[in-house]
């Protein structure tokens, strides 16, 4: 697992230097625009629109980071020849792969709190007393992470037998499928078959659930979020991150570096 | 009997082409030779011979279709061999974002050495390969010919007892090679095994105890530089005065070159002797007889052209 930190403190160390972190500055002004004009445009809901606005930008620049640097963790080592090397150590494929997914993780945690804690301020700014909201706000911001996850690690996967392009394009699909399949399962229609119908209750289990890590809304109104949604969410990133790293990681282990 | 360094036995390795992936390409066929303990081995080959391709199976790049290797005595495939191998890839290339230090350091860190002594190895790597003033310049900034040389320092951090350099010359000025030359010869020194891939074959005469020639993915001959020319039929060179008339001697002075009354002329190993009496019997002065060393280069130039005359370098088929 030594070997796992070191790649992975490496990656994160090459999304410090490529600038990756720079996006920060965007939402920090982005965050202290809509926190000077939402007092003048929505009296009383100040704190729903900021919290609205604010986890949003933190799932679309963290989907975007995710997407386009997963893809191109392995892509990029194998097309510059920089994998070469590091594989001559004594370093197993599996352990180099976790380390770039642990790595990136890692970045868009660091990311990730950064934002959180800049739309904290904002709230403070709005709303003198912003208390009741912060635990939904957290609990949102941790599930943004989860996401995060698995859409890297979905990314990862792809990278190991295609293209960026193809592969950008199967974990953007993927990730909107994810969000859909709740309507996939209970969809139920007088025209289509029975068959077609366990199939697509089949695939709404198999494909990514992303819908439950949404609770944007519930966090906006300050609605509390049930312990039993924080573990099964936490359990079902970690166990759905653990089963696409593994495809992953068989398929590089078997992948000749020409 | 010690056993060797590297073993290979029958490797092979083709690649499917094409859009289904139904044909395939043979890269290496058969390879089977190995590198003695302690020994500098130069692996010969045009560009495609497969020099790569064996030394990207060595080190677990790429896996064989066929055939196993040995690394001091443990598979290619099992992992703790790669503490004791040291590689540079062909033409290699770093993470840019990192400096030198930093990335002979991260790579250090793969062996569990401690960090003092990362630090220690770090700094006699650099001023070894000659960077010592450019260790905290990122590698974005180095010429090709530096990023070889820290592709050298990062091959022999770890003070491997093998040593696997892809074609270590490349991209160097004469003054790199010189010094590359110098750190494969203090290797040996240090009883170090070395295998490396070249097609300046200038070096490898110099630099080898041993050198494989490889030609359309098949090990063609193996030797020492002296022994493998000599396997090339040889000629001898026979330099020899004579001042009296053509006679007996015609046929032979028609092959001689003749400058003053000195003439030169090769002849066969086989026909040496009679040549000699006959030169005697005539009254001529022999004044020097040597053997033409044939050259390694002219010894690959024959495998090459000879491969050429028969097949294609790379052989390929539909399946």
């Amino acid at each position: 697992m030594k070997r796992v930190g070191v790649v992975a403190l490496n990656t994160f160390r090459e999304a410090v230097r490529d600038r990756v972190l720079y996006n920060l500055v965007f939402f920090a002004l982005a965050m202290i625009a809509a926190s000077i004009l939402v007092g003048q445009v929505s009296i009383g809901i100040e704190e729903m629109v900021i919290v609205s606005l604010g986890l949003s930008a933190i799932s679309v620049i963290g989907l975007l980071i995710a997407v386009f640097i997963g893809v191109a963790l392995v892509s990029k080592e194998m097309d510059k020849r920089t994998l070469y090397a590091l594989l001559a150590k004594p370093v197993r494929r599996w352990e180099f792969l976790l380390g770039k997914f642990g790595g990136l993780v890692l970045t868009l945690t660091v990311n990730t709190l950064a934002m959180a804690a800049g739309l904290f301020l904002a709230l403070r700014l709005v709303k003198h007393s912003a208390e009741p909201l912060e635990g939904a706000v957290l609990v949102a911001v941790y599930f943004i992470l989860l996401k995060l996850a698995l859409v890297v690690a979905l990314a990862l996967l792809f990278s190991c037998f295609t293209t960026p392009l193809l592969s950008i394009l199967y974990t953007a699909g993927l990730y909107i499928a994810g969000l859909f399949v709740t309507e996939m399962r209970n969809y139920q229609s007088e025209t289509m078959s029975r068959a077609l119908q366990s199939l697509l209750r089949w695939l709404s289990y198999l494909l990514p659930n992303f819908e439950n890590f949404d609770v944007m809304a519930a966090a906006a109104h300050g609605h509390a979020i049930p312990g039993m949604l924080i573990a099964h969410n936490t359990a079902y990133a970690a166990l759905y991150c653990a089963i696409v790293l593994a495809a992953a990681a068989a398929i590089f282990t078997r992948r000749n570096l020409k | 009997m010690a056993r060797a360094a590297i073993e290979i036995e029958n490797l092979s390795k083709e690649y499917p082409f094409g859009f289904l992936h139904l044909k395939k390409k043979t890269s290496l066929e058969g390879l089977t030779m190995s590198v003695e303990d302690g020994e500098v081995f130069g692996f010969l080959g045009p560009n495609g011979a497969g020099k790569s391709t064996t030394i990207k199976l060595l080190v677990g790049l790429i896996f064989p279709t066929a055939g196993t290797a040995r690394i001091l005595g443990k598979s290619i495939s099992d992992i703790s061999m790669h503490a004791d191998i040291g590689y540079l890839p062909e033409q290699p290339y770093f993470y840019d974002y990192l400096t030198a230090a930093e990335l002979l350091d991260y790579f250090a860190r793969f062996h569990d050495l401690p960090a003092q002594e990362r630090k220690v190895r770090v700094e006699r790597m650099l001023k070894k390969v000659g960077l010592e003033t450019a260790g905290k310049i990122q590698l974005r900034k180095y010429s090709k010919g530096m990023l070889q040389r820290v592709g050298l320092a990062q091959a022999i951090l770890h003070d491997p007892k093998v040593v696997i350099l892809d074609e270590p010359m490349s991209g160097l000025d004469p003054v790199g090679r010189r010094e590359v030359r110098d750190i494969i010869l203090e290797l040996k020194q240090a009883g170090k095994t070395v295998l490396f891939s070249t097609h300046i074959l200038s070096d490898a005469e110099m630099l080898c105890d041993r050198v494989g020639v490889i030609v359309g993915g098949k090990l063609r001959g193996v030797g020492a530089p002296d022994e493998i020319v000599g396997m090339k039929a040889q000629a001898m060179e026979v330099l020899f005065e004579y001042v009296g008339p053509a006679g007996g001697l015609e046929a032979l002075l028609s092959k001689a070159t003749q400058t003053g009354r000195r003439y030169h002329m090769q002849v066969a190993e086989v026909d040496l002797y009679a040549t000699l009496q006959q030169l005697g019997g005539a009254g001529a002065k022999i004044l020097l007889v040597t053997q033409v060393k044939s050259t390694l280069e002219e010894y690959f130039m024959h495998l090459v052209d000879a491969d050429r005359a028969q097949a294609p370098a790379v052989e390929v088929s539909g399946k």
